[in-house]
């Protein structure tokens, strides 16, 4: 029997006019769900209810709940940051130095959680908090006094290393791997004994994932109001807890949206570090 | 000449299929009567978890009216989707205030009570006595849904009896109170608590009242809405305030559990049936509420949600004794004292309220 010679696919040659065309649904989803959204919360936030100018909304920071709340938020936050980021860098120095065939998996085990919703993981987190939930249950099996773990700090700050303790980790790895082995040696070839290895060489190295890890830890801490509200019993105020209730309970968008802006500078300062620390984007890609 | 009769098959294929699908449709209308679809729409929007869902399948049936179903959280979440009229309802279940803001505001139409039989009929006459406190003269609600709000307690770690909102302030049960995180709903505990209108607009009771909360929050385990009913069934905590509604489902589900209406007073609170003035299909809406007043179904629906109803005629027919004079679903308001409903406080008065509740949860 004759085998049918299968046709090879001409690469396909992409046309300037095809370039174009290829980047309009993306410029469209830019504009349609960054640019716009964001100048409707400047237009709101910087506007009174007649739609009058007005920097009421975001100097409205400075009142003593407001700034309270911002501060809670930028130290729980950073709290979480430094854990994830002590807690990820040892795992991710193991992880890059296991064999290829190995890391894929392991990197596959720590980014599995979070195929699962985030919603539910948080509200799973209450479960095993709660007073007469799963590790006060095992407490009690074992004859010890319960502990009060929900609604504490502690149990915020609990959540948001959980949750974000991926995105620490893989910018962390992948800018690991990338240093090359022969770099490594060298040091030890050197005299460098491990720790000098690690301070002057490894770590230098791998500051771009280590910049990149702490913006998408520290942005996501900042900013959230669901972990708050689920593990903190609503009774720990945080700036995006503010944000969220102008919005939904108290209807003022005004404020909500000024309070946003504000929010906004504090994330554009660290984005500003992340760019002049990583400058190549090494860090960021996944 | 071949073309042609390629052409003339194709026709005849085509009339053939549409013949078919005529007739199978056909007869799949006449197996339920009518299909739902064929007399158009009505779009609701309803509280969560609010209403039995084999209703909204009877009415399709029944009517042919196809129901579209969405669902709010708050009466806040709901009330700039309705006025910015981004999305146009033709039924909407609001409370008692907002429901006020609403005609207010001019955003509702009025209802022809001649094409509303079985809400004239079946509706008790103290719940439309009640609605004219937020609707006078009844012109723009039906009552769906009504209850109080209350002390919601744990027999086994209560000692003393419960008739008070003070209790809410007892030391001893620190860290086991859950509170109402919305800013009406725990103004009112402690507003009622100092012998106060929970519609009070005076700066000097309001700040009496945010004293008493800041006073409180260290005792108070949590601030939740619909997890009270959660932790409650699952002795996570001794005391909460919860709507009367939810208490006979978390009695059902833990036999330890017992609601109180304190004697200080209470919000006494209706959820009614309304047509926003852009309702696209303000006939079937009103075809809809009708629907939701016969006794049958209000029946069905009591029995899913254990919401108390206004409907006389479906009271009548629970065949639970215990549940039918249930002193949680149907307890008589002539016993207590200083019971109110919420009216709305106007920008202003929401703008208070809201400054003083942050205070209260920034500390």
């Amino acid at each position: 029997m004759r085998k049918k010679m299968s046709k090879k696919p001409e690469s396909p040659r992409i046309s300037y006019f095809n370039q174009t065309a290829m980047t309009a649904p993306y410029l469209f989803w830019a504009v349609a769900f960054i640019i716009i959204p964001l100048l409707m919360i400047l237009y709101y936030g910087l506007t009174d209810k007649s739609g009058a100018f007005t920097l009421v909304n975001v100097a409205a920071i400075a009142t003593a709940e407001h700034a309270k709340a911002l501060w809670l938020a930028l130290g729980l936050s950073l709290v979480s940051t430094v854990l994830c980021l002590l807690l990820a860098y040892p795992l991710a120095l193991i992880l890059a130095r296991r064999q290829v065939s190995q890391q894929s998996f392991l990197v596959l085990i720590f980014i599995l959680p979070m195929w699962m919703n985030f919603l539910l993981r948080t509200m799973a987190w209450q479960t095993l908090l709660e007073k007469t939930g799963v590790i006060n249950a095992v407490l009690s099996f074992l004859h010890l006094p319960a502990l009060n773990l929900i609604n504490t700090p502690g149990a915020i700050i609990l959540g948001m290393v959980y949750n974000f303790l991926p995105f620490m980790i893989l910018p962390l790895y992948n800018s690991l791997t990338k240093i090359d082995p022969s770099v490594v040696n060298a040091a030890y070839d050197l005299g460098a004994n491990g720790t000098q290895t690690f301070c002057r060489v490894i770590f230098p190295l791998s500051i771009p994932g280590v910049i990149s890890g702490i913006t998408m830890v520290f942005v996501p801490a900042l900013t959230t109001f669901v972990i708050s509200n689920l593990l903190g019993g609503s009774k720990i105020l945080l700036i995006g807890n503010v944000i969220d209730q102008e919005f939904t309970q108290a209807g003022n968008w005004h404020l909500g949206s000024g309070l946003s802006i504000v929010l906004m500078a504090f994330i554009l300062v660290n984005m500003v570090l992340t760019g002049i620390f990583d400058k190549n984007g090494e860090g960021t890609a996944l | 000449m071949k073309r042609k009769t390629v052409w003339k098959k194709l026709v005849g294929l085509t009339a053939a299929c549409c013949l078919l699908t005529g007739l199978l449709t056909g007869c799949g209308a006449s197996d339920a009567g009518s299909a739902a679809g064929d007399n158009g729409e009505v779009i609701v929007y309803n509280w969560g978890e609010y209403i039995d869902p084999d209703t909204l399948e009877m009415f399709e049936s029944e009517t042919g009216i196809r129901v579209i179903y969405d669902e709010f959280e708050t009466n806040e979440i709901m009330y700039p989707k309705v006025e910015a009229g981004a999305s146009q309802y033709d039924v909407i279940c609001p409370s008692d205030y907002m429901i006020q803001k609403m005609i207010d505001n001019d955003l509702l139409q009025e209802l022809d009570f001649d094409n509303l039989p079985n809400a004239k009929a079946n509706i008790g006459a103290q719940y439309w006595e009640q609605s004219e406190q937020f609707d006078p003269g009844n012109r723009y609600s039906v009552p769906y849904c009504w209850g109080t709000v209350g002390i919601l307690y744990n027999k086994t770690m209560v000692d003393e009896p419960v008739d008070s909102w003070s209790i809410l302030w007892n030391e001893k049960y620190a860290d086991n109170i859950l509170m109402q995180d919305s800013v009406r709903d725990a103004f009112m505990v402690a507003l009622k608590l100092n012998g106060c209108s929970m519609n009070s607009m005076d700066p000097d009771e309001l700040a009496a009242a945010r004293d008493l909360l800041i006073e409180q929050k260290p005792l108070v385990q949590a601030y939740v809405i619909d997890q009270v009913r959660d932790k409650m069934i699952g002795n996570e905590a001794a005391l909460g305030v919860i709507y009367s509604g939810e208490a006979i489902y978390t009695q059902r589900e833990n036999p330890d559990l017992e609601y109180v209406i304190p004697k200080e007073g209470t919000n006494v609170w209706i959820d009614s049936w309304v047509i926003p003035k852009n309702a696209p299909n303000p006939e079937n809406a009103e075809k809809f509420i009708d629907f939701m007043c016969r006794p049958d179904i209000a029946l069905l629906n009591f029995e899913y949600i254990t919401y108390s109803t206004p409907n006389d005629a479906a009271r009548e027919l629970i065949e639970d004794e215990d549940i039918r004079n249930s002193s949680i679903a149907f307890p008589d308001l002539s016993q207590y004292e200083n019971l109110e409903t919420f009216t709305y406080l106007g920008e202003e008065g929401d703008g208070l309220y809201n400054e003083m509740w942050k205070e209260v949860k920034s500390r």
